[in-house]
């Protein structure tokens, strides 16, 4: 047997040798199957009762769910104590975000985006006392930060703070959990979906921000990496919490209709036909200012030849990642994530096709090792959301 | 009876001209919990190394090669329905195919039992 694995293309990127992050340790303690990932060993899925991709997969939707995504990029954008003002403009001139509306704690989603109006990335911005924090894509983050770099003055400093671990506990449970173990100057329930701030967990600083990649209610924790473990152990003795691996991540934010880098979006693709023009903010759009801006606001106008839109299989046979989709015998465009949804028990996928089929429950199909199978245009999410606003 | 094993872990038991194939309990192991198989038709001929069949996983789809030639006699109708027959009974009732040998002298390059445990154990 031989295996299409799902992350080629960030394997491409990976130097040769993976590097370790704060809890590989702790991941195969638990049983965690240890997989090269964005450059980084990372658990795939845990080898125990219980454990596998669909079992780990079912029990964050239905419990807590506990994530290592220390892969990914936390950066932190500070000025001088005179500067403050600086930052903002700077920031504004590297992302299409409006910060005059981002308040003190608030996290909002945006993009990265080329002269083109290509995507580079996608990226939560939170607003820190004295700061913005960046959380950007494991294997995009060295150009990411190279990119970012060449926007800001010499008196707003870029920080990677690749000292901090970034822990995510999702599920209709993760409340509970973390409530039980949070302390703060407010309660953990003031935090509402996208919004962030200070606590201690077992008495280490965290910064903590309901938001997630599952369509789960959730929280993301930013903690320091040696206190990782302490932190994680902490998390895993709440009984509605397992550990859950990069296999379930994927399958989760499939059926939330969430895109991932590199494969549901990439420099030929723009925010418009990616469906992702909310992280495009209305008056940097109206203002433009931003790279790309020419383009965004030309596919704002005219619309796009494309769009990214959600597909739902009859059978069990999943459509995989460069799966050709066809209207008739008129080849529409292609897949670029797809697998068996563990929730709804058929297969998904999100392909880009051309925008006079995208509409919702337009019949279509999809080309598997030389056979046609019948797909159906689904909005998205497959599975409903369930953030706590 | 005699079973064989390939280094691509299928799995090949072998009654007068008739083998029937599989994947080995450690290959289902690596490959996570299976949703669908596609399975070739009675009849098609293929040849040693061809890519026969399809096992689907929630995380990656991987071709499973025939490792001896010949027309496949029938493939294994229940798991259209019960996929994860492959996880949970793979050496067994989670066959995929049966195929005519039509070269059975191919069987010689393959492992016996006890030569694919220390394969597995060495990977």
């Amino acid at each position: 047997m031989s295996e299409y694995p799902i992350t080629d293309s960030d394997q491409e990127e990976a130097p040769i040798e993976p590097m370790l992050l704060p809890l590989n340790g702790w991941h195969r303690d638990q049983g965690g199957r240890m997989v090269e990932f964005a450059g980084y060993m990372m658990p795939v899925q845990y080898d125990v009762a219980g454990g596998g991709i669909m079992a780990e997969h079912l029990w964050t939707r239905e419990n807590a769910g506990l994530f290592d995504v220390s892969h990914m990029g936390q950066l932190l954008v500070t000025g001088e104590e005179d500067a403050q003002t600086d930052i903002e403009p700077a920031l504004e001139a590297a992302l299409p975000i409006d910060l005059s509306t981002l308040k003190l704690g608030a996290v909002r989603y945006s993009l990265l985006l080329d002269e083109n109006g290509g995507i580079l990335d996608d990226l939560m911005v939170s607003r820190w006392p004295g700061g913005f924090y960046i959380v950007v894509n494991g294997a995009t983050k060295w150009d990411d930060i190279g990119t970012l770099r060449e926007y800001l003055p010499d008196d707003v400093t870029l920080n990677h703070l690749d000292d901090r671990a970034l822990l995510a506990l999702q599920g209709p449970k993760a409340f509970a959990a973390l409530e039980r173990v949070a302390e703060g100057e407010y309660p953990l329930s003031a935090l509402t979906f996208m919004k962030g701030g200070r606590f201690t967990l077992g008495g280490v600083d965290a910064w903590i921000s309901r938001s997630g990649y599952t369509g789960e209610d959730g929280f993301e924790i930013s903690i320091p990496g040696e206190a990782a473990a302490t932190v994680a152990d902490l998390l895993l003795a709440q009984p509605e919490v397992k550990p859950i691996g990069l296999g379930a991540r994927d399958s989760l934010r499939l059926e939330a209709g969430l895109p991932l880098y590199g494969h549901d979006m990439d420099p030929e693709r723009g925010p418009v036909e990616a469906g992702l023009a909310f992280g495009v903010n209305k008056r940097r759009r109206l203002e433009g200012g931003f790279p790309g801006a020419e383009r965004v606001q030309r596919d704002f106008a005219e619309g796009t030849a494309q769009k990214r839109i959600g597909l739902k299989l009859d059978g069990r046979q999943a459509a995989r990642e460069g799966a050709k989709v066809f209207h008739g015998e008129q080849e529409v465009g292609v897949v670029t994530s797809g697998g068996f949804s563990p929730s709804l028990q058929h297969p998904i996928a999100m392909a880009y096709v051309d925008a006079a089929v995208a509409a919702d429950g337009t019949a279509l199909s999809i080309e598997i090792r030389g056979k046609k199978l019948d797909a159906i245009v689904a909005a998205m999410p497959f599975v409903p959301n369930r953030y706590h606003r | 009876m005699t079973r064989y094993f390939s280094q691509e872990h299928e799995w090949i038991e072998i009654e007068g001209d008739l083998g029937t194939v599989g994947i080995t309990d450690y290959a289902q192991g690596q490959l996570g919990d299976i949703t669908f198989v596609d399975l070739p038709e009675a009849g098609a001929t293929f040849g040693k190394g061809d890519s026969v069949a399809v096992v689907d996983s929630v995380k990656a789809a991987s071709d499973v090669y025939t490792p001896v030639s010949g027309a496949i006699a029938e493939a294994n109708g229940a798991l259209a329905d019960e996929p994860e027959l492959v996880n949970t009974q793979a050496e067994t009732g989670g066959w995929l195919f049966r195929i005519t040998l039509s070269k059975a002298s191919e069987l010689g390059a393959l492992m016996d039992e006890a030569a694919y445990k220390q394969y597995v154990e060495s990977l």
